[in-house]
């Protein structure tokens, strides 16, 4: 409650000096990014700011982009929003779940101007939603930690049980059982999204059970940086965080938002309003595994690759059958695949991770 | 339990407890002589961010250490000037010293996000106490920050039980008017005490940015300034009881995230908030005789007092 009050503060701060504007030009394409935190994150936010760096280059003085920081995922989103369309703004990037609501609610008072939120499943006329599949990357990183581990089992620091944190552990360790059916996965929640103190914890805990690969589903580097400290592997998640500690990082399980904000952009530019509900994944290269650290062996490297090819040509899909539950009941037949609103509403841990699913 | 993961499991929450104990003992020296400071989050992380720059630009471990001082120590100095010689109210003035600290931190540290610390205190064991079981490697084995930590538990304890400026501290946090009758300078002590609060601050930041998480992001300190505050009260203004509350604290926060590690079936929900259901628990014990806190609480916590010397 203390950090939501201060993070209204420091908003109306923001508010008043905050807006970070272009170029000007003639009449240019007034755009919008509302951020949940800021760049200075290292992760969630700082991917959405590399894309919008990315619409900035390519469109120069033809677009005019503002971009407040902070927001709170309350109704103080849609005042915001409120405030950014009445100032003339003709498209809106709302850059969190939880504006979700407030989104809609905004929208509808501004029919002309086109909201897209990042992650939620709700759309209307003119908003409409986008997403990057993780599990796909989380899959190859997990084919890594399968050949990396010495211990076989491999740690997640994980934030809240939801579809997309938990197919995410579910595809990490798919990955890694398919190149190593002795692996498990232990899994650590924290009830937070960024808690360097709360992720670095149990961090530590899981290498004290003796994880030697970690992944984490949260927005800090904690999580490496304790694996650096004990010696053992882990990997960056949302942005590259390879530079934090260079030999414990095996890879970077990244979000690559700029081709779609491009994407949108152009398009608007053209005067033809992107319309589509994205959900895309490595083959609309909206995420990515980067910065592949060169200890790991080539030939492990090449079938990363062969994977990744595999994923993007559409031949392999992460959740297809044969697929076991953690208690060894079949979820997915062999030859069967799960559809996307399967995908979305994943809830319950598959063979080979270790615990129970808070419910 | 085996002895092989308890160990891990101390030594979490001990490296948990050690930044935690630094800054509220900082805060109960304030608090003793009658200033409440809620800018510890502020300070922390003024400091955290003045020490992870200074190493960064090659300034070395000690200069970090010392920048991390100075700027814990000069956020309290703005501080301590609203409060004590323009008499603002305390909860506001420290409130607004937090929002500070967070939101400059963020904006000047920028640039320092998203790579290791260039320099970072090491563990530095002690030659045969690490080898005891257990102990070794949670207590033996801190590094230097951490080892102040500890120490500084029993210097604290001693000022203000055992010296005269202690018996001073705690003479101006009860009553000030008798103090300023004895001809004791309230205005001096008050000053002194906010510099201490900050310099420790300043440490706690330190340790967590070069010391612990060796990497500066936005918020680094993630509320533990809060939890800080908290520690102080549950310790009823004592200091080694604060040394016992950050080690519960971080001791049950370990031991949550344990039970899950193991595959313990009790609820996720149940188990985070084991720290808090702890601290409740102990608040209710100790008020349960109520004489215990009034005759540890400074009498004038948070009041302005007008020093005309």
């Amino acid at each position: 409650m203390k950090v939501k009050s201060l993070k209204l503060m420091l908003l109306s701060v923001f508010l008043l000096f905050g807006f970070n504007i272009g170029a000007r030009a003639a009449e240019p394409l007034k755009m919008a990014w509302i951020y949940f935190g800021t760049p200075g994150d290292a992760g969630w936010t700082f991917a959405h700011d590399t894309g919008v760096k990315m619409v900035q280059k390519e469109f120069g003085s033809k677009i005019e982009t503002s971009i407040v920081e902070n927001v709170p995922e309350s109704a103080d989103s849609e005042r915001v929003m409120r405030e950014l369309a009445s100032k003339g703004n003709q498209i809106i990037f709302a850059t969190s779940f939880g504006y979700m609501e407030h989104t809609l609610k905004a929208a509808k008072s501004f029919p002309k101007v086109k909201f897209y939120h990042n992650t939620g499943f709700k759309s209307a006329p003119n908003v409409h939603i986008y997403n990057s599949r993780m599990y796909e990357p989380a899959y190859l990183a997990g084919i890594i930690a399968g050949h990396m581990s010495k211990s076989n089992v491999l740690g997640y620091v994980a934030s809240f049980p939801i579809p997309e944190v938990v197919r995410n552990i579910n595809a990490y360790t798919m990955g890694a059982r398919s190149v190593n059916p002795k692996i498990t996965t232990k899994v650590v929640w924290i009830s937070s999204w960024y808690d360097p103190s709360k992720e670095r914890q149990a961090a530590e805990t899981l290498i004290g059970q003796g994880a030697d690969c970690l992944m984490q589903n949260t927005d800090s580097s904690a999580t490496l940086q304790a694996a650096a400290d004990k010696g053992v592997y882990a990997f960056g998640w949302n942005s590259d965080m390879s530079t934090i500690a260079p030999k414990a990082h095996l890879a970077s399980v990244t979000q690559v938002w700029g081709p779609y904000y491009v994407k949108v952009t152009k398009a608007a530019l053209e005067g033809k309003a992107f319309t589509d509900n994205v959900w895309g994944g490595m083959k609309e290269g909206m995420n990515g595994l980067e910065s592949i650290n060169d200890k790991i062996p080539d030939s492990v490297k090449k079938e990363v690759e062969a994977k990744k090819a595999q994923i993007v040509s559409g031949k392999f899909k992460v959740f297809s059958g044969p697929l076991k539950a953690q208690d060894g009941s079949i979820k997915i037949a062999a030859g069967a695949t799960f559809t996307d609103k399967d995908i979305d509403s994943i809830k319950f841990y598959v063979e080979g991770v270790d615990g129970q699913l808070p419910k | 339990m085996s002895m092989y993961s308890l160990s891990p499991l101390l030594a979490s929450a001990i490296s948990a407890a050690l930044p935690l104990i630094i800054v509220a003992l900082g805060e109960l020296i304030c608090e003793r002589a009658g200033i409440l400071n809620l800018g510890l989050e502020g300070m922390m992380l003024m400091g955290a961010l003045a020490s992870f720059m200074t190493v960064t630009m090659g300034g070395g471990l000690f200069l970090g250490l010392v920048m991390g001082i100075s700027a814990g120590v000069l956020s309290s100095l703005i501080f301590g000037f609203v409060v004590i010689n323009l008499q603002a109210n305390q909860v506001a003035a420290g409130l607004s010293l937090t929002i500070l600290g967070a939101g400059l931190s963020a904006f000047l540290g920028r640039s320092y996000v998203g790579f290791p610390a260039a320099a970072s205190f090491a563990p530095l064991p002690i030659p045969f106490l690490k080898d005891i079981p257990l102990l070794g490697v949670s207590i033996f084995s801190l590094n230097l920050l951490g080892y102040f930590g500890l120490l500084s538990l029993a210097g604290v304890s001693w000022f203000l039980y055992r010296t005269r400026a202690g018996l001073t501290l705690r003479a101006v946090g009860e009553s000030p008017v008798v103090a300023r009758a004895l001809g004791l300078s309230v205005t001096r002590v008050r000053y002194l005490a906010v510099f201490f609060g900050g310099a420790m601050a300043g440490i706690a930041g330190t340790y967590y940015s070069i010391a612990q998480f060796k990497m500066w992001q936005e918020g680094l300190t993630s509320g533990n300034g809060w939890i800080a505050l908290a520690l102080v009260v549950f310790a009823t203004w004592r200091p080694m009881r604060v040394g016992f509350g950050a080690l519960l604290f971080g001791g049950v926060t370990a031991l949550g995230l344990y039970f899950q590690a193991i595959g313990l079936s009790i609820s996720t929900f149940a188990l985070s908030s084991l720290p808090y259901v702890a601290t409740v628990l102990v608040l209710v014990f100790i008020s349960r005789n109520l004489e215990t806190v009034r005759r540890h609480a400074p009498a004038w916590l948070g009041k302005p007092f007008y020093d005309d010397s």
